[in-house]
């Protein structure tokens, strides 16, 4: 039996070893290898996943890059929105698969984990799905990019712009967690910031809170205009519901403002339910030709559209390659922070963001997008969702580089 | 668990006499153990082998209690976890060596364990489990909301420092050593706590607990004892994977975990000695290496686990040897 079982473990044990050679031949110096790690099977899967891969396979073709002989090789995990799983499989690529460049990552405490990772091997990792203000603040690395958005961006926007747009006095329903208050905190700023006044704020219990009808009353009898969301997924899904069943918004004296919806969330609760929410986005599919025509190029599966986060995987992807196509592949390789300071140095350009730039700390910065859902009767169709109501300008609509406390910048 | 009557005279000897308190099958399966954690690193990548045994030292830790003693704990994702934000804040915060975090990390899963053990053992069988679950928990809202655990984003960026001072742990190799140098010694504990006369007691106690008890032993304080040694273990399990990680975050508190190591147990074998090693090396590996399948990795662990129950009742380890003949 034990000749048996050490036949086996050596079989077992010449598996993977014969698998690496094989990978380690075919992935030669003039390879650049991508990994997107994200979430394939919980939460954020509409938000990222699958799509963000398609967008970085599509980012690859138009680069043009394998025209002027340079392979780019594309892999892709499930997180499932655990840190160790998620570092577990960065070392990996980066120790054994030789991946250079580490795409998307959303779930922040994942995010974090990456980060200290591609710094540690001096890699790259470009962040579009991570909504933690941190990685461009006091967690900042010369190796990482923060794509698409974040909470500051958030909260300045839904805060500011909306009392500008109108919506005067606030309440806010805060999840009671560091994340929670940290949204509160930062939009009540940006609401006394641009005139406008908060009324107070209920905390509910975090995670299991599935009631909300006694903080959603609270609320209405502060008699705000507006009602902010300082929490996330699904205590956010759940709010939106019941304030529609409790008639909160009717009449559009009251408007809801969640601070971290997507335009998945908007789908999956559908415009009956969502219409009035206002929101922030920094992609919105409709926006003009070339987002249509960056969403109709992508052709996601059952017309779905693309999320902010999976045209940040997009648009970075391609910024990365166009930084790897002047510097050679080779110096790409050699040093993930090379690679960033070159793609920091070179202004952005594609057609989900528009023109660009990259901040020292780290940031990616574009314009923000305040959204409010329309009405059934306004949609002209499938995913036509969002009206227009103010925009930021690119160069207000992130933090200040000297706020963040990033150590690259001081 | 096979009946005594299984087994011949002589083979009761042996099991006895044989070596370290190991029968001749065990010793063979140790070997088998010792030489794939001397050998593996060279082939397989070592960070997924440290977290291989990171996690086979919580199930072994959840299988003193629930293969030994009989109590089926639903919370042991408190231990380990709050093992692992202790290390990893002693480790951050208060610079200790990494020895020490881990060894305190254990201390705070065992003092833990005594408090929520002391309680939970008055009740058994399912409300044992509940008792259990509902203070773990507890121990995920206090995580949740506690400033030095970070929320939701955890410790990050715990340094794994020089063990003893000299050896340098950020160089994978030297982290293994250490990680397979804990692993051995957590299950060469476990095995000599089985085997030890008070190990004895405890499976008197899995098996007919009143008449344990009218023997004249205290039987509340046999299994509190064991309660704060798995406890115990199991903090020094998550101690460890947050020094092998640099990171201490919601997931190992919150209860999947618990259901986790459960099933870990279940697939290995529960009360085989070799069992929650090689339930620990199913589970972790379909995690890992399933990575890129996407969505099915739940699928396809939804799928062994069913087949695992339907086929395998005694878990892997405990179907071989029953199959063998033998106690593994």
């Amino acid at each position: 039996m034990s000749i048996q079982r050490r036949t086996l473990l050596s079989a077992a044990a010449a598996a993977p070893l014969a698998g690496g050679m094989a990978r380690r031949a075919r992935a030669q110096a003039n390879t650049i290898k991508i990994g997107v790690l994200t979430d394939m099977s919980a939460l954020y899967r509409d938000l990222a996943g699958p799509g963000s891969l398609r967008a970085v396979q599509m980012a690859v073709q138009e680069s043009g890059i394998t025209q002027r002989g340079i392979n780019v090789e594309v892999v892709s995990a499930d997180h499932q929105n655990r840190p160790d799983v998620g570092s577990t499989v960065a070392r990996q690529w980066i120790d054994r698969d030789g991946v250079d460049v580490i795409i998307d990552v959303p779930t922040s405490s994942v995010a974090l984990a990456v980060n200290n990772i591609t710094r540690e091997k001096n890699k790259v990792m470009l962040n579009s799905g991570a909504a933690s203000s941190d990685l461009t603040g006091s967690a900042c690395t010369p190796n990482t990019i923060h794509w698409t958005y974040d909470t500051w961006m958030l909260s300045n926007s839904t805060g500011g712009a909306m009392v500008r747009a109108g919506g005067q006095s606030w309440f806010f329903i805060t999840a009671d967690y560091a994340f929670g208050h940290a949204l509160e905190r930062d939009a009540s700023e940006f609401v006394r910031g641009a005139g406008g006044r908060v009324l107070g704020s209920v905390r509910t219990p975090f995670p299991g809170t599935t009631d909300f009808s006694s903080f959603l009353l609270q609320a209405q009898a502060s008699r705000a205009q507006v009602v902010g969301l300082a929490n996330a997924g699904g205590d956010t899904i759940n709010t939106i519901k019941q304030a529609a069943e409790f008639g909160l918004t009717r009449g559009g004296r009251t408007k809801l403002a969640g601070l971290l919806v997507f335009i998945t969330d908007v789908h999956s609760l559908g415009l009956q339910t969502a219409q009035g929410l206002v929101l922030t986005e920094t992609f919105y599919w409709d926006l003009n030709d070339k987002t249509r025509g960056f969403s109709t190029r992508l052709a996601l599966p059952g017309g779905a559209k693309p999320s902010m986060v999976q045209a940040g995987c997009y648009s970075s992807v391609l910024h990365y390659l166009k930084a790897v196509g002047e510097m050679g592949v080779a110096a790409a390789k050699a040093s993930g922070a090379d690679a960033v300071a070159k793609m920091k140095a070179m202004p952005t350009e594609d057609d989900a963001f528009g023109a660009g730039s990259i901040r020292a700390d780290g940031r990616k910065i574009h314009p923000s997008y305040l959204f409010e859902v329309k009405q059934p009767s306004e949609s002209r169709g499938a995913w036509d969702y969002y009206k227009l109501l103010g925009t930021t300008p690119a160069d207000q609509a992130f933090r200040p580089v000297a706020q963040g406390g990033c150590a690259l910048v001081r | 668990m096979a009946a005594p009557g299984g087994f011949s005279g002589t083979d009761f000897r042996k099991e006895e006499a044989y070596f370290l308190g190991f029968t001749q099958a065990q010793v063979m399966a140790f070997v088998v153990l010792i030489a794939f954690l001397l050998i593996s690193p060279f082939f397989l990548y070592p960070v997924f082998l440290m977290k291989l045994l990171c996690f086979a030292l919580f199930a072994c830790a959840f299988n003193l209690l629930v293969g030994y003693v009989g109590l089926l704990s639903f919370g042991h994702a408190a231990y380990f976890g709050m093992g692992g934000y202790l290390t990893g804040h002693a480790a951050k915060v208060w610079g200790l060596p990494p020895e020490l975090s881990i060894l305190l990390g254990g201390l705070v899963g065992a003092a833990l364990g005594l408090v929520i053990g002391w309680i939970a053992i008055r009740r058994q069988g399912i409300y044992f489990a509940m008792i259990t679950l509902a203070f773990a928990q507890m121990v995920y809202f206090f995580c949740v909301q506690a400033p030095f655990t970070g929320g939701e984003d955890g410790i990050q960026s715990i340094p794994r420092g020089y063990f003893l001072g000299f050896l340098d742990l950020s160089r994978d190799l030297n982290m293994y050593w250490l990680t397979a140098g804990v692993f051995l010694a957590g299950f060469l504990l476990i095995h000599r706590i089985v085997h030890s006369p008070f190990g004895m007691v405890l499976k008197s106690i899995r098996e007919n607990e009143p008449r344990a008890t009218s023997l004249g032993y205290r039987t509340d304080d046999y299994k509190l004892m064991a309660f704060v040694l798995s406890a115990g273990l199991a903090g020094v399990a998550g101690g460890l994977k947050s020094i092998v990680f640099g990171i201490a975050t919601l997931t190992d508190v919150f209860w999947t975990m618990s259901g986790e190591v459960v099933l870990m147990s279940l697939v290995g074998g529960l009360g085989t000695i070799f069992g929650p090693f090689v339930g620990a090396a199913v589970i972790i590996t379909m995690q890992n290496y399933l990575a890129e399948f996407g969505a099915w990795v739940t699928v396809i662990q939804g799928a062994i686990f069913v087949l695992c129950v339907l086929a395998f009742r005694r878990g892997l380890v405990g179907e071989i040897g029953n199959w063998l003949r033998v106690r593994l």
